[in-house]
């Protein structure tokens, strides 16, 4: 197996890899409830979720650097927002001549689209700096401690399990098809029509899903074997310790009160 | 290339809280009860199933074809898994991949993840499950109906799941409705194309090995009427609704209208500010169009508590 690097999972020795991932997951809903419910324009509340989570960023020893280049890959859906800036109400602060067309920039209009841009990044940090600190086995532990169904924890826990295995079945398809296609210069693409080529990489998910079939039988006789009845079964959780809950409660305090301030001063 | 974030997996920010937290409630409803249908109907076997065709539909999105340009065409799967393995259990399958996209790879947020669930995993799947029934049954167990029927439920998974955000985008005040569901629904009017050209050709191969996984399936799933409906429901009301949105004459009014009524839906939240006041615009076109959705909404909830109510009668 050689696609690991697919694992956004980085071990480091620090506080918030140590923290018990019940707590981290609890944490990591409640923050981004809190910054999706903080009005629009309250610039300051904004700096300060964002510092919190800096902070945990810099707690996490995973490199500010590494959190900040992964949140620039999620952000191209930013361009769903752009025609705000030219459609909501208010006083222009600039007007755009386009030909006959003529856009007026509202201040309205850019307040909004700048808070959903944050807002989506701060918590878009929050989820990167929890995926690169918890192990996925701790993620699912996590899920079944908010109580998610047993079955869909399993089936999840199945899905990464053979993630792996299915990508290298994909990597060596993807080899085959690149040695009988003769991919020569760049630039100049290989293989046929595209209805050709759809039709191929078509028959590769095919092929794909009917080795997944015969693999999920290969694993179910294997589980049987090993006295699988339908239920799976997990070693019960330790009990959070008292300073688990202490974090817990000290950061929903501390998130439910920004957001209190937040509504008072820039609702 | 997994990281690449596909237009359809909605960010936080994104999506008003009171949009949000709807979807969620109508995701976790229908991941429910196609738990206990799997549960019931198909048992043990399907766990470790599902979780490696999860896993395949993950991996098989990188198996991808270029297209024109540099872009590329690669699969979503929602109509693949539903042909394969019926609709409750690629309902699941669906919710597994796209919460690992959103929870470890961040493609798509986590208060989003409801609404992701809803547009890729739900909608996606029963619209796939609609339009492969009607052409296999229209073709009279013909194989033309199985490909005719491959196609056109891969596209309009894509097509419809695509409207869907950006009909959510626009209720969320987040982007006009007249900018993004048209932009949303031309845009994947296209990919739709390659995610139809990449099933059939998933399905010719199935088809040429392992007919019988074809043959039987989908049609056998108890419970599959009601998603029948269900599918029929959100297909209309997606294409009626959304011209209707993005042909309102004036975009501007709507998204002012619709930024008061979502502020006034969020009211208990925002009374600290008593003198909050939004222009008193006349709401017609807006109210239509909600109620439009909520309509169709209830309807799905209807249709999914009589499928529940029916099983448990047989059972």
């Amino acid at each position: 197996m050689h696609v690991h690097f697919l694992d956004p999972y980085r071990p480091r020795p620090s506080l918030v890899h140590m923290l018990d991932a019940r707590v981290k997951f609890v944490l990591l809903l409640a923050f981004i409830l809190t910054n999706a419910l903080l009005p629009v324009g309250a610039f300051p509340a904004y700096l300060l979720t964002f510092s919190l989570i800096l902070a945990v960023e810099i707690l996490s020893e995973l490199g500010v650097v590494y959190v900040l280049k992964r949140s620039a890959l999620a952000l191209p859906f930013i361009l769903a927002a752009l025609p705000l800036l030219f459609t909501v109400k208010g006083p222009a602060l600039f007007t755009l001549q386009l030909g006959s067309w003529s856009l007026a920039l509202s201040q309205a209009g850019l307040e909004r689209f700048v808070s959903i841009a944050l807002k989506s990044w701060i918590s878009l940090q929050a989820a990167i700096v929890f995926a690169a600190s918890t192990s996925f086995p701790d993620i699912l532990v996590a899920m079944r401690a908010v109580r998610l169904p047993r079955l869909l924890v399993a089936v999840f826990g199945l899905m990464w399990r053979y993630l792996f295995v299915l990508v290298d079945e994909v990597l060596r398809l993807m080899r085959a098809r690149a040695a009988r296609s003769g991919q020569s210069a760049e630039g100049r693409r290989a293989g046929g029509s595209l209805v050709w080529r759809a039709r191929v990489a078509g028959g590769m998910a095919g092929n794909l899903f009917l080795r997944g079939f015969d693999r999920s039988e290969r694993i179910y006789m294997a589980m049987v074997a090993r006295g699988y009845d339908g239920e799976v079964r997990t070693l019960s959780q330790p009990a959070l310790r008292l300073a688990h809950w202490m974090i817990l409660t000290g950061g929903l305090l501390l998130l439910g009160i920004l957001l209190i301030f937040a509504l008072i001063f820039w609702g | 290339m997994l990281l690449s974030p596909a237009a359809m997996h909605i960010p936080d920010g994104f999506l008003s809280v009171l949009v949000s937290v709807v979807l969620w409630l109508f995701s976790v409803a229908a991941i429910a009860i196609s738990l206990r249908n799997v549960n019931k109907d198909l048992g043990e076997r399907q766990v470790p199933l599902m979780g490696v065709l999860a896993a395949a539909i993950f991996a098989g999105q990188m198996l991808n074809f270029t297209v024109a340009g540099g872009t590329s065409g690669h699969l979503m799967g929602a109509a693949i898994a539903t042909i394969l393995l019926g609709p409750w259990a690629a309902i699941l399958v669906m919710t597994c991949v796209v919460g690992v996209q959103a929870l470890i790879f961040q493609d798509g947020g986590l208060l989003a993840l409801g609404a992701n669930i809803f547009n890729m995993g739900i909608i996606g799947v029963a619209v796939s499950y609609t339009a492969y029934q009607f052409f296999r049954k229209a073709s009279g167990g013909k194989p033309w109906g199985i490909f005719v029927g491959g196609f056109v439920s891969a596209w309009l998974s894509i097509e419809i799941a695509a409207l869907a955000v950006g009909l959510q985008l626009a209720l969320s005040g987040t982007s006009p409705a007249n900018i993004a569901v048209p932009a949303m629904g031309g845009i994947h009017a296209v990919i739709g194309i390659g995610e139809g050209l990449i099933t059939v050709g998933a399905l010719a191969f199935i088809f040429a090995s392992r007919r019988d996984l074809l043959l039987g399936g989908v049609s056998t799933v108890r419970g599959g009427r009601a998603m029948w409906v269900v599918g029929l429901v959100i297909a209309l009301a997606l294409a009626i609704l959304s011209p209707l949105a993005s042909s309102h004459p004036d975009g501007l009014e709507w998204v002012a209208e619709q930024k008061g009524f979502l502020d006034a839906a969020q009211g208990p939240v925002y009374d600290l500010i008593p003198d909050y006041v939004f222009p008193g615009v006349s709401n017609e076109a807006l109210a239509t169009i909600l109620a439009g959705i909520l309509g169709a909404l209830i309807v799905f909830g209807v249709a999914l508590l009589v499928a529940y109510s029916r099983r448990h009668r047989q059972a």
